[in-house]
């Protein structure tokens, strides 16, 4: 039952956005984390995809499924705010904010769960399609 | 006597194995819509169903030299991987994805409703045998 396939395929790409959402939750909940004692602030993540053939045949190109290759940090400088009244701040007054941008994941996590919705749906079909075949001469 | 009762479904059989490929092929473009590189495809399939059939001999076929060799037959063997081409980027991509969301969806679309076809020719076909074989 080559159908039964699309369930790996599709379960391997929600699962990889899922991922995704989840990287994007962690970088909106540490938007406005601050530096701690070591002078380090939380550094963006962001998920890199790959694919993976998942055929009972190795060459099959018919069944790519995803997969979460790295997940890399941004290693951009942390946004600097003066604040010498902020218990963070360092000798100069400054504080040093993650570099989380919140318009960018934003938009990172809409397109991951359109994504998401559109893997669903593919396996919603699939499940459709393969009751109707064992329906069938019924 | 059996085999020329089943005979007339093998058309449809493979028109419905090819079909399940396809539907499979289409999933995974849209699985790995996010993913940097991936380059979509699609089964040309009047050139597979031929194929399968066996109105046109296929692109290639293993040689069976030694008893334990299977012999590589396209209509069994997957979608006869020859048949499977590139999709042209209507727009390019930064990470060189080429999958047009757009596109594969239709295409999903329009695959199921073949998909459901084939099964109700199937059904009418196996329906009308059986009315044949009780006589009423």
């Amino acid at each position: 039952m080559s159908m039964m396939n699309i369930f790996n395929v599709s379960g391997s790409a929600a699962s990889a956005q899922s991922q995704r959402l989840n990287v994007v939750a962690s970088n909106l909940a540490n938007a406005d984390t601050v530096a701690g004692p070591d002078g380090t602030a939380y550094k963006a993540r962001q998920v890199t995809f790959q694919t993976q053939l998942m055929g009972a045949n190795a060459n099959d190109p018919t069944s790519a499924g995803v997969r979460v290759s790295t997940i890399s940090e941004d290693q951009t400088a942390g946004r600097r705010v003066h604040d010498p009244k902020h218990p963070s701040a360092d000798a100069d007054g400054y504080v040093t904010y993650s570099n989380v941008n919140a318009v960018e994941e934003m938009v990172n996590m809409i397109s991951a769960s359109r994504s998401y919705q559109n893997n669903v749906e593919v396996m919603n079909t699939a499940k459709g399609l393969i009751l109707k075949t064992l329906q069938l001469g019924q | 006597m059996l085999n020329r009762l089943t005979d007339a479904l093998d058309f449809q059989a493979q028109a419905l194995n090819l079909r399940s490929e396809r539907q499979r092929l289409i999933a995974s473009n849209i699985a790995n819509a996010d993913t940097p590189g991936y380059v979509a495809r699609d089964m040309n399939f009047a050139q597979a169903l031929r194929n399968a059939t066996g109105s046109m001999q296929p692109a290639a076929t293993l040689s069976a030299s030694q008893p334990g060799h299977i012999t590589g037959n396209a209509a069994t063997d997957g979608a006869s991987f020859s048949t499977l081409n590139y999709a042209a980027p209507s727009q390019t991509n930064l990470d060189r994805n080429t999958v047009d969301m757009d596109r594969e969806r239709a295409s999903f679309a329009d695959n199921t409703v073949k998909y459901e076809a084939t099964l109700r020719f199937i059904g009418m076909q196996v329906k009308t045998t059986l009315s044949a074989i009780t006589g009423q």
